[in-house]
């Protein structure tokens, strides 16, 4: 067991609570940055899907995990992101004093697309704002589909279900749209934003965001202004989830509304909630269950019989399963359980199994709060 | 020098009027306390304080300022902090991130200073620990630091939500029933803490109270309230032989 | 007028799915999001019924609404029980993940797949007149009529159910405050599995009325996604308010496709949706909370 001597505040600020941290942490960075260099190009590409994913899943734990603002429609900010990148790096923006569209590198577009969808969540978060709970839910899931449908119809823009092809990324002459350019752009973003991440949820603002999940009420007395910080939470949310959808534009190369529905919101809660709600390195875990989910049944699929196998359905049956297994077994997810099976190695041999034993809860109506 | 005042204070809910043409002043630096049977209208009265509710008749006057119609987040940085009857900490933090968050009304880093964590951030952060570990040493609550609430006994929440209060440096501090489900010591614990809020932190005290042994040690103040109107006002040992009073507590003799 | 009537049979749908969706609520404020799963669920069990088994319409049909019956009070039990206490939104999750699981389960069974089913109806989809003909056109057809009276057949059966015994306050009870329900004696987890029985019957009620107009499939549950708008408009807490919300939004949505261009249909229900939450959030008969 490692006992911690504090002798300074900064020691409780730093990200890094104590020097293991720079051992383990760098050493998983070390093998992420060399293993372009080791993998074929289809674990490269799987694991730049990966990166991405898990950017839009620190978007909505953000939200959802850290602020308590459940969004049942995040693919549309995903969706948003990516074709507003996809515009501005083909066709272009018609602009006042200018003959043609102007076409912009993806330097600036990515930006511009995480800022466009940060509206967009002013935009939806503005309204929700006094809505509670499940109301707030049901509205993200309304303008999740308004939205689909506007990506859908405004074909002068977006070209609809016919598709809209996505321009390579270029710097200058170097091609970055494949292979390990992408990789190290794409990991680049993830650190950034889990960085950016970081840094807010030490500071004030953070704290906001957890006080407001935990009890609105005394966060109000404490003077929290609930709609300001609400509002922040939407927009950097949708922001970061625009961010990987302008990438994961640039990684499918051709873009469809089908790729921003329900199912896709969708995926990213269940991102959340099997990642373990509450930590960024949920939305990490959350991000490798998701990817590595139709990778292992097709894996399996080999060794099962044949009658099993083929049945159409069988994946998302068992992304179902596996939902409501970890919601009644480990309400904690991934992370809640890495946690736990760390402090069973650290305690060793005095773990106790009463250590994280739930107590019975009852419900209490959130209606008349 | 009176630091708040309430004048024909109202509010009804749909009929039922549960606060009703209610008077008080409270001086600064003294201990005020509101008692009276349940459902009297005590917590109700909090609630327009700190503009949760928001009231349909009178004004409230807090340091010359009328705050009728303030927003309920600026109560905070007006220098009014409460605690609440049914403890309404945060059960997923720890008690030290607790805490921070009474330092809310004093933060004034920006969205994207945070976000970079610039030097100034990280020097706000510190001197906000810094007033934070002054309250934890005037409650002793160093034991407790790292500790999550929901891992923590009803006692110690109670302390740590008249901390976290504390934190936001008020001028005026409301206290709702400070005293209920503690048992004896921690009830002394707490009237000692009660003075010293008065004494050394110059704090003044509003309190809602059943338990009349502490209301008789804090309190410079009492206001009875009954149906959600005022019953009698004085010092304490004036109200406890208020014939009124004891006739809404005790009944009438037959 | 045509247009109304056309949405009101279509709006019973929504009302009947959206009731089946408030009662689960103001019970065990749980929201069912695979509440048009069980609806799918119980339209593939009538056509196992009716078209399978061959047994007459009526037969089946009722067979079905008992048997989804059981099944709900079994999804509360298997699915529900385990994370009571738990807050909303993992409970919201884990009807969701049902609903996954229905969806691609009835994909499985043999005999129902992924193809798309009818089954034969007593009642005509021919047009029969409603008014004179020197008043103009005004056709309905005796499923439209079927769907109707059925509606309020059911919303009947319900009112005087939950108005009249001890359930329904049992289930108000429950639903404000388990552990003082507990105390005053309610077998709160039985009447949860109840109501989950009963909504799930309505489902089924719905799903078999809905069965002749839009065939039946297993992607079926996503009408019932326009529950939430219907229940939503209603007010959350509110039995007659998810009938009139379904109702309007049926209408809404029907002149909308009439009237405005492709692509609002789909989403004016939605749209609806969003103004009520902004506007009126409490809808047009729920209580306004907080």
């Amino acid at each position: 067991m490692r006992f911690l001597f504090k002798t300074n505040y900064n020691q409780d600020i730093r990200i890094a609570k104590h020097s293991g941290y720079y051992w383990s942490y760098g050493l998983l960075l070390l093998i992420v940055l060399a293993a372009p260099f080791v993998l074929e190009g289809y674990y490269i590409g799987q694991m730049t899907q990966l990166y991405i994913i898990a950017i839009a899943g620190v978007g909505l734990m953000l939200l959802a995990g850290y602020t308590g603002l459940i969004s049942l429609g995040h693919a549309a900010f995903f969706g948003i992101g990516a074709y507003t990148e996809a515009v501005l790096t083909g066709n272009g923006v018609p602009l006042p004093f200018v003959e043609e569209p102007v076409v912009f590198s993806f330097v600036v577009s990515m930006p511009v697309a995480a800022i466009f969808s940060a509206l967009a969540g002013v935009v939806i978060g503005i309204p929700v704002l006094r809505l509670t709970g499940i109301y707030l839910a049901i509205a993200t899931f309304a303008f999740a589909l308004v939205i689909e449908e506007i990506l859908s119809r405004w074909e002068s823009v977006t070209n609809g279900y016919s598709g809209l092809l996505v321009e390579s990324l270029y710097i200058g002459d170097l091609e970055l749209t494949d292979g390990p350019p992408f990789y190290f752009l794409c990991l680049g973003m993830l650190l950034l934003v889990l960085l950016l991440s970081i840094n807010l949820l030490r500071s004030p603002t953070g704290r906001a965001m957890m006080a407001i999940r935990d009890s609105e009420i005394s966060a109000q007395s404490m003077g929290v202004n609930l709609a300001q910080v609400k509002t922040k939470a939407f927009a950097l949310s949708a922001g970061i989830t625009g961010l990987a959808g302008a990438l994961f534009a640039h990684k499918l190369g051709f873009l469809s509304p089908e790729s921003f529905t329900i199912f896709q919101s969708l995926e990213l809660l269940v991102l959340v909630v099997v990642g373990g709600i509450g930590s960024l390195h949920g939305a990490i875990f959350g991000a490798i269950f998701v990817l590595a989910l139709p990778q292992g049944l097709a894996i399996l699929k080999d060794y099962l019989p044949v009658a099993i196998a083929e049945t159409p359905g069988i994946e998302p049956f068992i992304f179902g399963l596996i939902l409501v297994l970890v919601i009644i077994f480990e309400p904690y997810g991934i992370y809640g359980r890495w946690l736990k099976i760390k402090l069973y190695f650290q305690m060793f041999p005095v773990y106790k199994k009463a250590t994280f034993k739930r107590q019975k809860a009852y419900m209490k109506s959130e209606r008349l709060k | 020098m009176t630091l708040f005042k309430a004048e024909n204070l109202a509010i009804n809910f749909g009929g039922v009027k549960a606060v009703d043409g209610v008077n008080f002043e409270i001086k600064k630096g003294e201990c005020f306390t509101i008692i009276g049977p349940n459902g009297a209208g005590k917590t109700t009265i909090f609630n327009l304080i700190s503009r949760i509710y928001d009231s349909t008749e009178g004004t409230m006057i807090f340091d010359g300022q009328d705050i009728t119609k303030v927003p309920p987040h600026a109560i905070a940085s007006l220098g009014i902090a409460r605690t609440f009857q049914n403890i309404e900490l945060f059960e997923h933090a720890s008690v030290l991130q607790n805490l921070l968050v009474g330092r809310h009304c004093h933060s004034r880093t920006g969205l994207f200073s945070e976000l970079m964590f610039l030097p100034s951030v990280r020097r706000a952060e510190v001197a906000h620990r810094d007033k934070v570990e002054d309250i934890i040493d005037f409650l002793d609550l160093q034991h407790y630091r790292d500790s999550l609430i929901m891992n923590l006994p009803y006692g110690v929440r109670k302390v740590v939500e008249l901390g976290r209060a504390l934190c936001t440096e008020p001028k005026l501090i409301l206290l709702d029933e400070p005293s209920s489900g503690l048992n004896v010591e921690e009830t002394q614990d707490m009237s000692f803490w009660i003075d010293d809020i008065k004494k050394d932190l110059g704090i003044t005290v509003l309190m809602v109270e059943h338990d009349m042994g502490l209301v008789s040690e804090v309190s410079d103040q009492v206001l009875v309230l009954n149906y959600g109107r005022m019953l009698a006002h004085g010092s304490p040992q004036e109200v406890q032989n208020d014939p009124e009073v004891i006739k809404a507590y005790l009944g009438e003799q037959e | 007028m045509q247009l109304v009537i056309g949405g009101v049979s279509i709006g019973c749908i929504y009302a009947l799915v959206a009731l089946g969706f408030v009662l689960i609520y103001k019970a065990t404020e749980v929201v069912n999001f695979a509440q048009g799963e069980l609806m799918m669920l119980g339209a593939f069990l009538a056509y196992t019924f009716i078209s399978i088994l061959g047994w007459n319409y009526w037969v089946g049909a009722a067979a079905a609404i008992v048997c989804m019956f059981f099944a709900g009070n079994l999804v509360d039990r298997v699915f529900l029980r385990p994370v009571l206490g738990q807050p909303q939104f993992s409970i919201v999750m884990v009807t969701i993940g049902f609903g996954y699981m229905a969806r691609s389960g009835a994909g499985m069974v043999p005999g129902w797949g992924t193809e798309t089913y009818a089954i034969s109806t007593p009642f005509s989809s021919e047009g029969m007149q409603l008014v004179p003909e020197s008043m103009g056109s005004l056709v309905i057809s005796q499923t439209d009529v079927s769907v109707i009276v059925a509606t309020i057949i059911l919303c009947a059966v319900l009112y005087t159910f939950f108005t009249h015994t001890r359930l329904g306050i049992a289930m108000q009870a429950s639903s404000q405050n388990q552990l003082a329900a507990y105390y005053m004696g309610i077998p709160v987890k039985a009447v949860f599995s109840m109501i989950w029985g009963i909504s799930a019957a309505v489902a089924a009620a719905a799903g078999i009325l809905l069965a002749p107009t839009t065939l039946i499939d297993t992607n079926m549950g996503f009408i019932g996604l326009k529950a939430f708008p219907a229940a939503v408009l209603g007010g959350f807490g509110s039995i007659p308010g998810a009938v009139i919300g379904g109702l309007i939004i049926g209408i809404i949505e029907t002149l909308a496709g009439f009237y405005l261009p492709p692509g609002f249909k789909n989403v004016a229900a939605y749209v609806v949706l969003l103004i009520v939450l902004v506007v009126r959030p409490q809808g047009l008969f729920g209580q306004k909370t907080g």
